[in-house]
């Protein structure tokens, strides 16, 4: 069976990788309810992996003057380790609030997801522990040095001063931001501040990581260097979840590709999988059939 | 609830706001510089101007009295007065302030006098100024004097005791320890300044510490770190608790030294004390009045931070709060008012009932009852004012107002 699919029309998901569990199954909207973490002994599994297993998920919210607003709708998908998954989209299609609620920023209004083996909804604290989370909208913390914000974070996540140090200053020579480290955030420059933001979300070494649209408003150089940071994560074996309207940056990275519209996951597959399906090589032709424009 | 995690977020809150500028102005700046600048400034002017009245000799016209050459000399030879030649608008004059008063005497006022009968003597002058107010007093203190001498004098012509036109004495004495005096007078200003201190230096952290995360985007940030939205909101307001109670402690500790200070320093203000401006506060009036503050400040603290978690941006958290400013000042102003005593329902007026019991503790007077209901109020609305910021913190239509 192959691994991409028209969302709605398939039941259930086999994951295509030989070291995965066939038994993992992602509920759509019309399957039969109930987690596929269920039992403990799934969750564990989930927790070693570092999944991200997302089930129907949903988010509605309520405007003044339009009235309930589905943001997202029935979403389900599964991200394992060492993979890239790329959620490709318009502007308003669903991404960030997806994303968010992976985070656990916002909470769904249907469906759940599983974070490295933790549901977003009964434990939202140990899913954020386990994940690191880094969008435009993550800005840092201006009037502390890098080396503070950073520090900062490995202490809500619960190391202790010296570990978080320590912890920092290692990421600090690995990102080569090292000279850079009493200085205020709000002194450095664009492509500092995203290495700082880098080193924040790997303080506390997760095993998920969820990117929203990281490149946006970056310079082709700070892109780079983003888009070379995601690749290593996967390189060492972390769950990628990402999300982006840019189709080159979802041709080069991602191991699966979901496209969303209107807050539903209407295709998802490879890269080779959607092109088989669609007969197109072009990704922007893929994506334009697929949201039907 | 997690102490190590709100701990760690307000150490972090407290570094940070100490690096930002308008914090420091309105947590530091302006309780240790603005409120003794005020006070010495209002202090000595009030100081000067009184001192002034005091030691000015008054203008004062005399109308009438032409065939009353005794009265006359009497007036002329007054060391404290200038007797000025009369013309027919003296009323105009006092209210130009060229002269402080006049005094009309009736015609005959001497024959009056030495047949027995009652002159009628009219002092004018400028009510609520305060220089023709010393001189209207001295010309009131000239004709009691001559009265009560014109009462002995006519007694004696008829053989008659001099306490016969005196059937009682009464005499005044204050018994009130010289803080109470004090506390009549400053004891109802200290707590108003305190409050609204207290109010003040909370609102720029209050701020800083919700819209100001919304605005800078680091909102977001700090919501996909592990900590529980609880313990988060716990440290930021702890911190904006700390603002507000060192803003209330630097503004009392200043005004302490300002006012020990200057009333060595400045000789004015000796003159001020005989008049019952005589201040001083005990260390006990002190860690009391510090005891009832604490709740206000929580509430403080916690609405302020609930209701500029709820603004889009810091223009709307200001339009929040500046009317809130005049929601506080209100009943604290009240409290100064004379004759505003404190009672069961007012204990549980939130803001007025601390000022009022405040004002008490400082002029020395401790109602237990009063004090106790008054905490455990405060303490309620405090708590439930922090109950609302916590909540506030978990609904995300709140954080993502933007």
């Amino acid at each position: 069976m192959p691994n991409w699919r028209p969302a709605a029309q398939t039941h259930s998901h086999q994951d295509p990788g030989n070291d995965r569990p066939t038994a993992l199954k992602v509920a759509t909207p019309d399957s039969a309810p109930g987690s596929p973490l269920k039992t403990q002994a799934d969750q564990r599994l989930g927790l070693r992996l570092g999944m991200i297993v997302a089930e129907n998920l949903g988010k509605e919210f309520r405007d003044k003057d339009r009235g309930v607003i589905r943001a997202v709708g029935n979403l389900s998908f599964c991200c394992h380790p060492g993979q890239i998954y790329g959620l490709l989209g318009a502007n308003g299609a669903g991404k960030t609030t997806t994303l968010r609620m992976l985070a656990t920023i916002l909470t769904p209004t249907s469906g759940t997801a599983s974070v490295a083996g933790f549901d977003i909804r009964q434990e939202p604290e140990k899913a954020r522990q386990n994940l690191g989370f880094l969008s435009t909208a993550t800005a840092l913390y201006g009037r502390l040095t890098a080396l503070e914000m950073v520090e900062y974070f490995g202490c809500l996540h619960g190391l202790d001063r010296a570990s978080a140090r320590r912890r920092t200053l290692a990421l600090f020579e690995r990102l080569d931001i090292s000279a850079f480290l009493d200085r205020r955030c709000e002194a450095l420059s664009t492509g500092l501040k995203q290495r700082v933001s880098i080193a924040r979300t790997l303080v506390h070494d997760p095993p998920v990581m969820i990117f929203d649209e990281p490149t946006s408003g970056l310079d082709v150089i700070s892109a780079r260097t983003m888009v070379d940071f995601i690749r290593e994560c996967r390189a060492s074996g972390k769950t990628v979840v990402f999300s982006t309207h840019v189709m080159s940056e979802a041709e080069k990275l991602c191991d699966t590709i979901g496209i969303i519209h209107d807050g539903r996951l209407l295709a998802e597959g490879s890269l080779q999988e959607l092109r088989a399906c669609y007969g197109h090589a072009d990704l922007e032709e893929i994506f334009m059939r697929v949201v039907g424009g | 609830m997690n102490l190590r995690n709100i701990a760690v977020v307000y150490r972090k809150e407290l570094k940070d706001s100490l690096r930002d500028r308008r914090t420091v102005i309105s947590m530091i700046v302006v309780p240790i510089f603005l409120m003794p600048v005020l006070t010495i400034f209002v202090g000595v002017l009030s100081a000067r101007l009184i001192g002034r009245a005091m030691l000015e000799v008054p203008s004062v016209m005399i109308i009438g009295g032409e065939d009353s050459p005794q009265i006359l000399a009497a007036l002329h030879a007054l060391q404290d007065i200038q007797v000025v030649p009369a013309t027919p608008d003296y009323g105009q004059q006092i209210i130009d302030k060229k002269i402080r008063a006049a005094v009309e005497l009736p015609p005959d006022f001497d024959v009056l006098i030495a047949h027995g009968d009652t002159a009628r003597v009219r002092i004018d002058m400028y009510q609520g100024e305060i220089n023709s107010g010393f001189g209207a007093d001295k010309l009131q203190k000239f004709f009691r004097d001559f009265r009560e001498r014109t009462i002995r004098q006519r007694l004696e012509a008829r053989h008659l005791p001099g306490n016969l036109a005196e059937p009682l004495l009464v005499e005044e004495t204050n018994v009130a320890p010289p803080e109470k005096v004090g506390g009549v007078v400053l004891g109802g200003l200290v707590p108003y300044f305190v409050i609204i201190l207290a109010l003040t230096g909370t609102m720029y952290p209050a701020m800083d510490l919700t819209v100001g995360e919304k605005e800078r985007g680091t909102i977001e940030t700090i919501l996909c770190s592990p900590i529980s939205r609880m313990n988060l909101v716990l440290g930021k307001f702890l911190m904006v608790l700390t603002a507000s109670l060192s803003t209330a402690a630097l503004a009392v500790a200043s005004m302490g030294v300002t006012l020990a200070a200057a009333s060595k320093m400045v000789g004015g203000l000796s003159q001020i004390s005989s008049m019952g401006l005589q201040f001083q506060m005990t260390p006990r009036s002190v860690i009391w009045v510090f005891a009832m503050i604490v709740p206000l400040a929580v509430l403080f603290s916690a609405a302020l931070l609930a209701i500029s978690l709820f603004a889009k941006s810091f223009e709307e958290a200001q339009s929040y709060l500046s009317p809130l400013t005049i929601v506080v000042i209100a009943p604290a102003v009240v409290s100064i008012l004379p004759g505003v005593e404190l009672n069961a329902r007012l204990s549980l007026v939130p803001i007025l009932n601390t000022s009022l019991v405040c004002k008490e503790i400082v002029s020395g007077t401790y109602h237990w009852g009063y004090i106790a209901l008054i905490f455990v109020s405060s303490c309620v609305y405090a708590a439930v004012a922090l109950w609302v910021a916590i909540r506030l913190f978990q609904r995300e239509d709140v954080l993502f107002r933007i």
